[in-house]
């Protein structure tokens, strides 16, 4: 299959300008400035039916169309905070096709007509927001980027941020506070961004992979993308797969491709060939599902994994075997949380906190049947509590973990798990 | 020596990319550009960075105390930082780690007796498809180090250490 966002798979050095622009590179910005109003780019990208990437899937075009045209200057932010466990896609996209993402950047900025564009990048991606500030550098140089593009009034700039290691500024309005220069804790919605974003100004907060969508879309036109996938979910998708199979790595597939094809034909099965026991469909965040067929050959689009019990939300796909406690799982799990969670919210914080130590009491023997009990009746506690969706996170797979594998939360077989 | 006197030209270009009336935006870059030598911030230099953005040095310590990649105290020249969250630990990354502490006769969270290097677990890195990984964060930036095998990670420590003994020399 050809790839549409994973295109260095496809093309030896797409990574170069030289390389990108004969493949076609950057026309769609400039026909987008020369010959269209921001507002058809909008249009387009709502017909398209490109929903964010990022997790929460929201309708991209509709978020655009959402900006205060009262309120100026207007932003945008690109979201390329990737830290949620078992997610590693938009790292690929940025390292191996840098020039589409900026592209995807450039476009977006002139849909919402902002004069600067800002990419929020974990502070781990160091080495990377060096390596995209040079290529910042190499399209201004080009006349790509900067003052009164090809002819027109329009100008643009890009510059790169880093966070400094706090997953929670992967919240679209934490990483707006953290760019402001505070501590990231996100802020109560609404407003949402596009009516009060960074600064207070309206800012669209997109996800790198969602970015990296616009420039096809726009060339290619909104029939065409929705051509690829299903009607709920359409377009390609970059699945992170990893855990307990035989090839871990990013693979690029339309959505409604199953996770059976994706476990054993993209991933080359279970490492000894083991059976696969259960998946994580969206990283840690996600519910912990019990795999059968059905599962197996559910289509991984927005609408069926709700069907069962999942959601694909960036689509990190995490695979455990049979050798593997749930329990290990949820332990692991629930010390990530407790680890990000901001401190801003009480049920969070606590919640968080108090679910580790239980883990830690049942792990070292006291009460395993009280204690994962009380471990459950926390999680639902925090339900639909929390200020953002971090807290809610931390719930899914205690709550599902137990539920569905409630023989490994039992004095016997604690302890017992991978190691 | 201050900030300003050491890094003109960097505090320039970390400025001029946020509009001037929010200058408070390039507290981060400012306490990595502190944090270059000696791979810590000083207090010196969070009341430095304080006065040059106009917020109090207790906004920059809270800033520091938040997120975990800002160090206000003298620790190895080098944190690695071994990443053993869900997906890493299905590939092993639990017991990556415990045998390199024992080769390096250190617990999590302490630094070797040379000084050179600190140990740290840390959360997902993004690179959970080439477990066991880390990161090194020293004083000129982070490298990652993926698909790594207790062996590779003790001829990049000897590398480290040869480093370190020339410069000093």
């Amino acid at each position: 299959m050809t790839h549409f966002l994973l295109r260095h798979r496809d093309i030896a050095d797409i990574h170069k300008l030289e390389v990108f622009r004969k493949n076609g590179g950057f026309t769609a910005f400039q026909n987008a400035v020369k010959e269209m109003k921001p507002v058809e780019i909008t249009e387009i990208v709502k017909a398209s039916g490109l929903r964010g990437r990022g997790g929460a899937g929201f309708p991209t075009g509709l978020k655009w169309s959402f900006m205060d045209q009262k309120n100026w200057p207007h932003y945008v932010v690109a979201n390329a905070d990737e830290s949620e466990p078992g997610t590693f896609k938009d790292r690929e996209i940025m390292e191996s096709n840098p020039f589409q993402f900026l592209e995807g950047v450039a476009i977006c900025s002139y849909a919402v007509s902002a004069k600067d564009a800002y990419i929020y990048l974990r502070g781990e991606f160091w080495q990377l927001a060096g390596f995209l500030d040079e290529k910042i550098k190499e399209l201004e140089e080009a006349g790509l980027l900067g003052d009164n593009l090809f002819g027109t009034e329009y100008c643009l700039r890009i510059h790169t941020h880093l966070g400094a290691g706090a997953y929670i500024c992967g919240e679209e309005t934490a990483l707006l506070e953290s760019m402001e220069g505070k501590r990231g804790q996100p802020r109560l919605r609404p407003p949402f961004p596009p009516s009060y974003g960074l600064y207070g100004k309206p800012t669209v907060v997109n996800n790198v992979e969602t970015l990296t969508n616009v420039p096809f879309i726009i060339s290619k036109g909104a029939d065409w993308y929705k051509s690829l996938g299903t009607e709920d979910s359409t377009g390609v998708k970059v699945f992170s797969l990893s855990g307990r199979v035989k090839k871990p790595g990013n693979y690029e597939l339309p959505f409604g491709t199953t996770f059976r094809k994706l476990i054993y034909e993209e991933g080359g099965g279970i490492i000894d060939d083991r059976p696969v026991k259960a998946i994580m469909a969206a990283g840690a965040s996600s519910c912990v599902i019990k795999v059968d067929d059905t599962v197996l050959d559910t289509p991984m689009d927005y609408a069926s994994c709700r069907m069962i019990g999942a959601d694909l939300g960036s689509a990190s796909v995490i695979v455990i075997d049979d050798t593997v406690s749930i329990e290990k799982v949820i332990s692991k799990t629930v010390d990530f949380f407790k680890h990000e969670s901001c401190g801003k919210c009480t049920p969070c914080r606590e919640g968080n906190y108090w679910m580790l130590h239980i883990i830690q009491r049942m792990e070292a023997g006291e009460d395993v049947d009280a204690n994962t009990e009380l471990l459950s009746s926390v999680a639902k506690q925090m339900q639909n509590k929390c200020l953002c969706a971090l807290g809610e996170f931390a719930t899914m797979a205690v709550v599902s973990g137990i539920e569905n594998f409630p023989e490994d939360f039992s004095t016997e077989s604690i302890g017992g798990g991978h190691e | 020596m201050s900030l300003i006197e050491k890094y003109p030209q960097e505090i320039k270009t970390i400025l001029a990319k946020y509009p001037p009336e929010q200058k408070r935006s390039a507290v981060m870059p400012l306490l990595y550009l502190a944090q270059r030598e000696g791979g810590y911030t000083s207090l010196e230099a969070m009341k430095e960075i304080g006065a040059m953005l106009d917020i109090s040095v207790t906004d920059v310590a809270s800033i520091v105390g938040f997120y975990t990649l800002f160090h206000d105290k003298k620790t190895g020249k080098y944190h690695m930082q071994v990443c053993t969250d869900l997906s890493c630990s299905l590939r092993g990354a639990d017991q990556f780690l415990e045998t390199l502490c024992e080769k390096l006769q250190v617990d999590v969270g302490e630094t070797t007796d040379d000084g050179l290097i600190t140990i740290e677990e840390v959360k997902c890195l993004a690179a959970c498809d080439k477990a066991p990984m880390f990161q090194v964060q020293g004083e000129d930036g982070i490298e990652y180090h993926e698909n790594m095998t207790i062996d590779k990670t003790m001829e990049l420590i000897d590398s480290l250490r040869k480093a370190d003994k020339e410069v000093k020399k």
